[in-house]
Protein backbone atom coordinates (compact mmCIF):
# COMPACT_ATOMS: atom_id res chain seq x y z
CA UNK A 1 0.00 0.00 0.00
CA UNK A 2 1.32 3.40 -0.95
CA UNK A 3 0.81 5.96 1.79
CA UNK A 4 2.44 8.79 -0.18
CA UNK A 5 0.25 11.89 -0.04
CA UNK A 6 0.02 14.03 -3.18
CA UNK A 7 2.43 16.98 -3.37
CA UNK A 8 1.21 20.29 -1.98
CA UNK A 9 -0.08 22.80 -4.53
CA UNK A 10 3.10 24.89 -4.57
CA UNK A 11 5.41 21.85 -4.68
CA UNK A 12 5.48 21.72 -8.48
CA UNK A 13 8.68 19.80 -9.33
CA UNK A 14 7.73 17.22 -11.96
CA UNK A 15 3.97 17.88 -11.62
CA UNK A 16 2.27 15.78 -14.35
CA UNK A 17 -0.46 18.42 -14.71
CA UNK A 18 2.03 20.80 -16.37
CA UNK A 19 4.09 18.19 -18.16
CA UNK A 20 2.83 19.21 -21.59
CA UNK A 21 2.39 22.93 -20.91
CA UNK A 22 4.83 24.94 -23.01
CA UNK A 23 7.12 27.50 -21.41
CA UNK A 24 7.01 30.74 -23.36
CA UNK A 25 10.45 32.37 -23.45
CA UNK A 26 8.90 35.66 -24.58
CA UNK A 27 6.57 35.82 -21.58
CA UNK A 28 8.51 38.46 -19.69
CA UNK A 29 5.65 40.35 -18.04
CA UNK A 30 7.74 42.61 -15.81
CA UNK A 31 5.91 43.66 -12.66
CA UNK A 32 3.34 46.45 -13.02
CA UNK A 33 2.85 49.21 -10.45
CA UNK A 34 0.80 46.84 -8.28
CA UNK A 35 3.51 44.17 -8.28
CA UNK A 36 6.28 46.64 -7.55
CA UNK A 37 4.33 48.06 -4.62
CA UNK A 38 3.72 44.64 -3.09
CA UNK A 39 7.34 43.70 -3.63
CA UNK A 40 8.57 46.91 -2.00
CA UNK A 41 6.34 46.40 1.05
CA UNK A 42 7.66 42.86 1.43
CA UNK A 43 11.24 44.10 1.45
CA UNK A 44 10.54 46.90 3.91
CA UNK A 45 8.71 44.58 6.33
CA UNK A 46 11.56 42.06 6.08
CA UNK A 47 14.16 44.72 6.79
CA UNK A 48 12.20 45.86 9.84
CA UNK A 49 12.19 42.31 11.19
CA UNK A 50 8.42 41.95 10.86
CA UNK A 51 8.40 39.28 8.15
CA UNK A 52 10.67 36.42 7.09
CA UNK A 53 10.65 34.97 3.60
CA UNK A 54 9.60 31.66 5.12
CA UNK A 55 6.57 33.24 6.77
CA UNK A 56 5.59 34.69 3.42
CA UNK A 57 6.09 31.35 1.70
CA UNK A 58 4.02 29.60 4.35
CA UNK A 59 1.18 32.07 3.72
CA UNK A 60 1.36 31.45 -0.03
CA UNK A 61 1.43 27.69 0.49
CA UNK A 62 -1.73 27.93 2.59
CA UNK A 63 -3.75 29.32 -0.34
CA UNK A 64 -6.37 26.89 -1.68
CA UNK A 65 -5.26 25.29 -4.96
CA UNK A 66 -7.80 27.07 -7.18
CA UNK A 67 -6.82 30.43 -5.72
CA UNK A 68 -3.10 29.65 -5.97
CA UNK A 69 -3.34 29.11 -9.72
CA UNK A 70 -5.95 31.82 -10.39
CA UNK A 71 -4.15 34.65 -8.59
CA UNK A 72 -1.27 36.55 -10.14
CA UNK A 73 2.18 36.17 -8.63
CA UNK A 74 2.16 39.39 -6.62
CA UNK A 75 -1.50 38.90 -5.72
CA UNK A 76 -0.45 35.70 -3.93
CA UNK A 77 2.25 37.64 -2.15
CA UNK A 78 -0.24 40.29 -1.05
CA UNK A 79 -2.72 37.71 0.28
CA UNK A 80 0.07 36.07 2.24
CA UNK A 81 1.83 39.15 3.59
CA UNK A 82 -1.31 41.02 4.61
CA UNK A 83 -2.70 37.87 6.27
CA UNK A 84 0.51 37.29 8.20
CA UNK A 85 0.71 40.90 9.36
CA UNK A 86 -2.86 40.55 10.70
CA UNK A 87 -2.07 37.15 12.25
CA UNK A 88 0.92 38.66 14.08
CA UNK A 89 -1.05 41.68 15.23
CA UNK A 90 1.13 44.13 13.32
CA UNK A 91 -2.14 45.43 11.87
CA UNK A 92 -5.71 44.54 12.81
CA UNK A 93 -7.60 41.84 10.92
CA UNK A 94 -10.41 44.39 10.56
CA UNK A 95 -8.05 46.71 8.67
CA UNK A 96 -8.15 44.36 5.71
CA UNK A 97 -11.91 43.95 5.50
CA UNK A 98 -13.84 45.95 2.90
CA UNK B 1 0.51 35.25 -19.41
CA UNK B 2 0.29 37.46 -16.38
CA UNK B 3 -3.21 38.85 -15.92
CA UNK B 4 -3.61 42.29 -14.34
CA UNK B 5 -4.52 42.26 -10.64
CA UNK B 6 -8.21 42.02 -9.85
CA UNK B 7 -10.14 44.95 -8.41
CA UNK B 8 -10.32 43.00 -5.15
CA UNK B 9 -6.54 42.74 -5.02
CA UNK B 10 -6.03 46.43 -5.75
CA UNK B 11 -8.51 47.33 -3.01
CA UNK B 12 -6.83 44.93 -0.57
CA UNK B 13 -3.43 46.46 -1.31
CA UNK B 14 -4.69 49.97 -0.63
CA UNK B 15 -6.34 48.90 2.65
CA UNK B 16 -3.11 47.14 3.64
CA UNK B 17 -0.95 50.17 2.80
CA UNK B 18 -3.34 52.46 4.68
CA UNK B 19 -3.21 50.21 7.77
CA UNK B 20 0.60 50.05 7.70
CA UNK B 21 0.82 53.83 7.25
CA UNK B 22 -1.72 54.56 10.00
CA UNK B 23 0.36 52.51 12.43
CA UNK B 24 3.58 54.16 11.36
CA UNK B 25 5.05 50.92 10.01
CA UNK B 26 5.52 51.69 6.32
CA UNK B 27 5.11 55.07 4.61
CA UNK B 28 4.39 55.88 0.96
CA UNK B 29 7.78 57.55 0.82
CA UNK B 30 9.54 54.38 1.97
CA UNK B 31 7.66 52.39 -0.66
CA UNK B 32 8.70 54.80 -3.41
CA UNK B 33 12.35 54.71 -2.28
CA UNK B 34 12.29 50.93 -2.15
CA UNK B 35 10.82 50.60 -5.65
CA UNK B 36 13.48 52.95 -6.98
CA UNK B 37 16.21 50.86 -5.37
CA UNK B 38 14.77 47.54 -6.59
CA UNK B 39 14.40 48.90 -10.14
CA UNK B 40 18.14 49.53 -10.26
CA UNK B 41 18.97 45.80 -10.22
CA UNK B 42 19.10 44.28 -13.70
CA UNK B 43 20.78 41.43 -15.60
CA UNK B 44 23.45 43.91 -16.69
CA UNK B 45 25.00 43.49 -13.24
CA UNK B 46 25.23 39.72 -13.60
CA UNK B 47 26.56 40.14 -17.15
CA UNK B 48 29.33 42.45 -15.92
CA UNK B 49 30.28 39.91 -13.25
CA UNK B 50 30.51 37.15 -15.86
CA UNK B 51 32.55 39.30 -18.26
CA UNK B 52 34.96 40.13 -15.50
CA UNK B 53 35.27 36.47 -14.48
CA UNK B 54 36.12 35.64 -18.11
CA UNK B 55 39.00 38.10 -18.13
CA UNK B 56 40.25 38.12 -14.54
CA UNK B 57 41.17 34.73 -12.98
CA UNK B 58 41.30 36.16 -9.46
CA UNK B 59 37.78 37.57 -9.81
CA UNK B 60 36.56 34.28 -11.28
CA UNK B 61 37.94 32.43 -8.23
CA UNK B 62 36.20 34.89 -5.90
CA UNK B 63 32.93 34.64 -7.84
CA UNK B 64 32.87 30.86 -7.50
CA UNK B 65 33.98 30.88 -3.86
CA UNK B 66 31.80 33.73 -2.60
CA UNK B 67 29.26 35.18 -5.04
CA UNK B 68 28.09 37.69 -2.44
CA UNK B 69 31.58 39.18 -2.05
CA UNK B 70 32.01 39.21 -5.82
CA UNK B 71 28.75 41.13 -6.23
CA UNK B 72 29.79 43.60 -3.51
CA UNK B 73 33.01 44.15 -5.41
CA UNK B 74 30.94 45.26 -8.40
CA UNK B 75 29.25 47.86 -6.21
CA UNK B 76 26.07 45.88 -5.43
CA UNK B 77 24.83 46.21 -1.86
CA UNK B 78 24.16 42.67 -0.68
CA UNK B 79 23.27 43.60 2.91
CA UNK B 80 20.20 41.67 3.98
CA UNK B 81 20.12 39.72 0.72
CA UNK B 82 20.37 35.93 0.61
CA UNK B 83 23.84 34.57 -0.21
CA UNK B 84 24.64 34.39 -3.92
CA UNK B 85 26.05 31.13 -5.25
CA UNK B 86 27.61 30.86 -8.70
CA UNK B 87 27.89 27.60 -10.63
CA UNK B 88 30.41 27.30 -13.43
CA UNK B 89 29.65 25.62 -16.72
CA UNK B 90 32.41 23.55 -18.30
CA UNK B 91 33.06 21.75 -21.57
CA UNK B 92 31.10 18.78 -20.17
CA UNK B 93 28.55 20.34 -17.81
CA UNK B 94 25.76 22.92 -18.19
CA UNK B 95 23.67 24.31 -15.31
CA UNK B 96 19.97 25.19 -15.46
CA UNK B 97 18.43 27.02 -12.48
CA UNK B 98 14.82 26.60 -11.33
CA UNK B 99 12.89 26.95 -8.08
CA UNK B 100 10.22 24.25 -7.97
CA UNK B 101 8.78 25.32 -4.60
CA UNK B 102 8.38 29.06 -5.23
CA UNK B 103 10.51 31.27 -7.45
CA UNK B 104 13.84 31.96 -5.73
CA UNK B 105 15.91 34.09 -8.07
CA UNK B 106 19.15 36.10 -7.68
CA UNK B 107 17.30 39.41 -7.86
CA UNK B 108 20.20 41.46 -6.53
CA UNK B 109 22.20 40.75 -9.69
CA UNK B 110 19.42 39.95 -12.20
CA UNK B 111 16.52 42.20 -11.18
CA UNK B 112 12.90 41.07 -11.17
CA UNK B 113 12.36 37.50 -12.41
CA UNK B 114 10.63 37.14 -15.78
CA UNK B 115 7.13 35.71 -15.76
CA UNK B 116 8.12 32.41 -17.37
CA UNK B 117 10.57 31.69 -14.53
CA UNK B 118 7.67 31.89 -12.08
CA UNK B 119 5.28 29.87 -14.26
CA UNK B 120 3.97 26.50 -13.14
CA UNK B 121 5.14 24.93 -16.43
CA UNK B 122 8.77 25.99 -15.99
CA UNK B 123 8.81 24.97 -12.33
CA UNK B 124 7.21 21.60 -13.04
CA UNK B 125 9.17 20.67 -16.16
CA UNK B 126 12.73 21.89 -15.54
CA UNK B 127 13.50 19.00 -13.17
CA UNK B 128 11.59 16.43 -15.22
CA UNK B 129 12.53 17.24 -18.82
CA UNK B 130 15.34 19.80 -18.70
CA UNK B 131 16.41 19.30 -22.30
CA UNK B 132 12.82 19.75 -23.43
CA UNK B 133 12.70 23.05 -21.55
CA UNK B 134 16.01 24.15 -23.10
CA UNK B 135 14.54 23.34 -26.52
CA UNK B 136 11.83 25.96 -25.94
CA UNK B 137 14.67 28.48 -26.17
CA UNK B 138 16.13 26.67 -29.15
CA UNK B 139 19.03 25.66 -26.93
CA UNK B 140 20.68 22.40 -27.95
CA UNK B 141 23.81 21.43 -26.05
CA UNK B 142 26.84 20.10 -27.87
CA UNK B 143 27.39 16.35 -27.65
CA UNK B 144 29.04 15.28 -24.44
CA UNK B 145 27.62 18.11 -22.33
CA UNK B 146 25.56 16.95 -19.37
CA UNK B 147 22.75 19.00 -17.88
CA UNK B 148 22.81 19.77 -14.18
CA UNK B 149 19.48 21.14 -13.02
CA UNK B 150 19.78 23.30 -9.91
CA UNK B 151 16.58 23.34 -7.83
CA UNK B 152 16.88 26.42 -5.66
CA UNK B 153 15.12 25.25 -2.52
CA UNK B 154 16.67 27.01 0.43
CA UNK B 155 18.86 29.92 1.45
CA UNK B 156 21.04 30.52 -1.62
CA UNK B 157 20.20 32.25 -4.85
CA UNK B 158 22.00 30.71 -7.84
CA UNK B 159 23.50 32.20 -10.96
CA UNK B 160 25.26 30.40 -13.81
CA UNK B 161 28.75 31.32 -15.01
CA UNK B 162 28.55 30.27 -18.67
CA UNK B 163 31.55 29.30 -20.75
CA UNK B 164 33.16 32.10 -22.70
CA UNK B 165 32.11 31.57 -26.31
CA UNK B 166 34.59 31.02 -29.11
CA UNK B 167 35.26 34.05 -31.28
CA UNK B 168 35.55 36.49 -28.37
CA UNK B 169 39.34 36.38 -28.12
CA UNK B 170 40.78 39.80 -27.33
CA UNK B 171 37.40 41.34 -26.41
CA UNK B 172 37.35 43.75 -23.47
CA UNK B 173 35.02 43.41 -20.49
CA UNK B 174 32.43 45.85 -21.82
CA UNK B 175 32.12 44.04 -25.12
CA UNK B 176 31.97 40.66 -23.40
CA UNK B 177 29.25 41.88 -21.02
CA UNK B 178 27.19 43.04 -24.01
CA UNK B 179 26.65 39.45 -25.22
CA UNK B 180 25.56 38.06 -21.84
CA UNK B 181 21.83 38.10 -21.13
CA UNK B 182 19.54 37.10 -18.30
CA UNK B 183 18.74 33.82 -20.09
CA UNK B 184 22.43 32.84 -20.00
CA UNK B 185 22.65 33.57 -16.30
CA UNK B 186 19.64 31.32 -15.56
CA UNK B 187 20.98 28.70 -17.96
CA UNK B 188 18.16 28.43 -20.50
CA UNK B 189 20.45 29.64 -23.29
CA UNK B 190 24.16 29.86 -24.12
CA UNK B 191 26.02 33.05 -25.05
CA UNK B 192 27.60 33.32 -28.48
CA UNK B 193 29.90 35.81 -30.17
CA UNK B 194 27.42 36.55 -32.95
CA UNK C 1 29.01 18.84 10.13
CA UNK C 2 27.79 15.29 9.72
CA UNK C 3 28.22 14.62 6.01
CA UNK C 4 31.28 14.89 3.78
CA UNK C 5 31.49 15.62 0.05
CA UNK C 6 31.05 12.41 -1.95
CA UNK C 7 29.13 10.67 0.80
CA UNK C 8 26.04 8.70 -0.28
CA UNK C 9 22.87 9.87 1.45
CA UNK C 10 19.15 9.28 1.31
CA UNK C 11 16.46 11.92 1.64
CA UNK C 12 14.10 10.92 4.42
CA UNK C 13 10.84 9.49 3.20
CA UNK C 14 8.76 11.69 5.45
CA UNK C 15 5.57 13.61 4.78
CA UNK C 16 5.05 16.22 7.52
CA UNK C 17 2.18 17.52 5.37
CA UNK C 18 0.14 14.65 6.84
CA UNK C 19 0.69 15.87 10.39
CA UNK C 20 -0.69 19.38 10.10
CA UNK C 21 0.33 22.86 8.96
CA UNK C 22 3.98 22.98 8.03
CA UNK C 23 6.50 24.65 5.74
CA UNK C 24 9.19 22.45 4.24
CA UNK C 25 11.93 23.10 1.71
CA UNK C 26 12.51 19.47 0.75
CA UNK C 27 10.64 18.92 -2.52
CA UNK C 28 8.11 16.10 -2.54
CA UNK C 29 9.71 14.50 -5.62
CA UNK C 30 12.95 13.83 -3.71
CA UNK C 31 11.55 12.17 -0.58
CA UNK C 32 13.07 8.75 -0.08
CA UNK C 33 15.55 9.09 -2.96
CA UNK C 34 19.28 8.41 -2.97
CA UNK C 35 21.79 11.15 -3.66
CA UNK C 36 25.38 12.14 -3.03
CA UNK C 37 26.70 15.05 -0.98
CA UNK C 38 28.25 17.59 -3.37
CA UNK C 39 29.40 20.08 -0.73
CA UNK C 40 28.36 21.73 2.53
CA UNK C 41 26.80 25.19 2.14
CA UNK C 42 27.01 26.48 5.70
CA UNK C 43 24.32 26.59 8.38
CA UNK C 44 21.03 28.46 8.22
CA UNK C 45 18.09 29.01 10.55
CA UNK C 46 15.58 26.21 10.13
CA UNK C 47 12.88 27.48 7.73
CA UNK C 48 10.37 25.05 9.24
CA UNK C 49 10.45 27.18 12.41
CA UNK C 50 11.07 30.56 10.79
CA UNK C 51 7.85 30.14 8.83
CA UNK C 52 5.87 30.17 12.08
CA UNK C 53 7.98 32.85 13.80
CA UNK C 54 9.29 30.25 16.26
CA UNK C 55 12.87 30.33 17.57
CA UNK C 56 14.87 28.68 14.79
CA UNK C 57 18.12 26.77 15.37
CA UNK C 58 20.77 26.85 12.68
CA UNK C 59 20.94 23.65 10.65
CA UNK C 60 23.71 22.59 8.26
CA UNK C 61 22.69 22.85 4.62
CA UNK C 62 24.17 20.72 1.83
CA UNK C 63 24.18 20.69 -1.92
CA UNK C 64 23.08 17.16 -2.76
CA UNK C 65 23.44 15.65 -6.24
CA UNK C 66 20.94 13.23 -7.76
CA UNK C 67 20.71 11.24 -10.98
CA UNK C 68 18.16 13.21 -13.04
CA UNK C 69 16.65 10.57 -15.38
CA UNK C 70 15.75 8.26 -12.49
CA UNK C 71 13.59 10.96 -10.83
CA UNK C 72 10.70 10.60 -13.28
CA UNK C 73 12.06 7.97 -15.67
CA UNK C 74 12.58 10.77 -18.15
CA UNK C 75 15.55 12.74 -19.37
CA UNK C 76 18.99 11.95 -20.72
CA UNK C 77 21.44 9.49 -19.26
CA UNK C 78 24.15 11.17 -17.20
CA UNK C 79 22.16 14.35 -16.47
CA UNK C 80 22.09 15.39 -12.83
CA UNK C 81 20.19 17.51 -10.33
CA UNK C 82 21.63 19.64 -7.54
CA UNK C 83 19.41 20.61 -4.60
CA UNK C 84 19.92 22.37 -1.25
CA UNK C 85 18.77 20.04 1.53
CA UNK C 86 18.93 20.57 5.27
CA UNK C 87 20.78 18.01 7.37
CA UNK C 88 17.76 16.84 9.33
CA UNK C 89 16.24 15.60 6.05
CA UNK C 90 19.25 13.42 5.23
CA UNK C 91 20.39 10.01 6.42
CA UNK C 92 23.58 8.08 5.62
CA UNK C 93 23.24 5.03 3.42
Amino acid sequence: MDDTPPPATHDLGGAPRFRCTPVDPDDEAPPDAFGKRVDAIRQILARKGLLTVDEMRRGIEALPEAEYHALGYYERWLRSISGIMAEKGVIGAEDLRP
Amino acid sequence: MAAPPTGDSIALLERFVAALAARGIVSEEEIATQIERTDRASPEIGARMVARAWTDPAYRALLLRDGTAAAEQMGVSMAGAPPLGVLEDSATLHHLVVCTLCSCYPRMVLGYPPHWYKSAAYRARAVRDPRGVLAEWGTVLPDGVGVRVVDSTADYRWMVLPQRPAGTEGWDETRLASIVTRDHLVGVALPSAA
Amino acid sequence: MTFQPGQPVRVKRDFPELRGPCHIRTPHYLRGLDGTIERPLGSFANPEDLAFARPAAKVPLYHVRFDQPSLFNEGAKGDTLLVEIFEHWLEAR
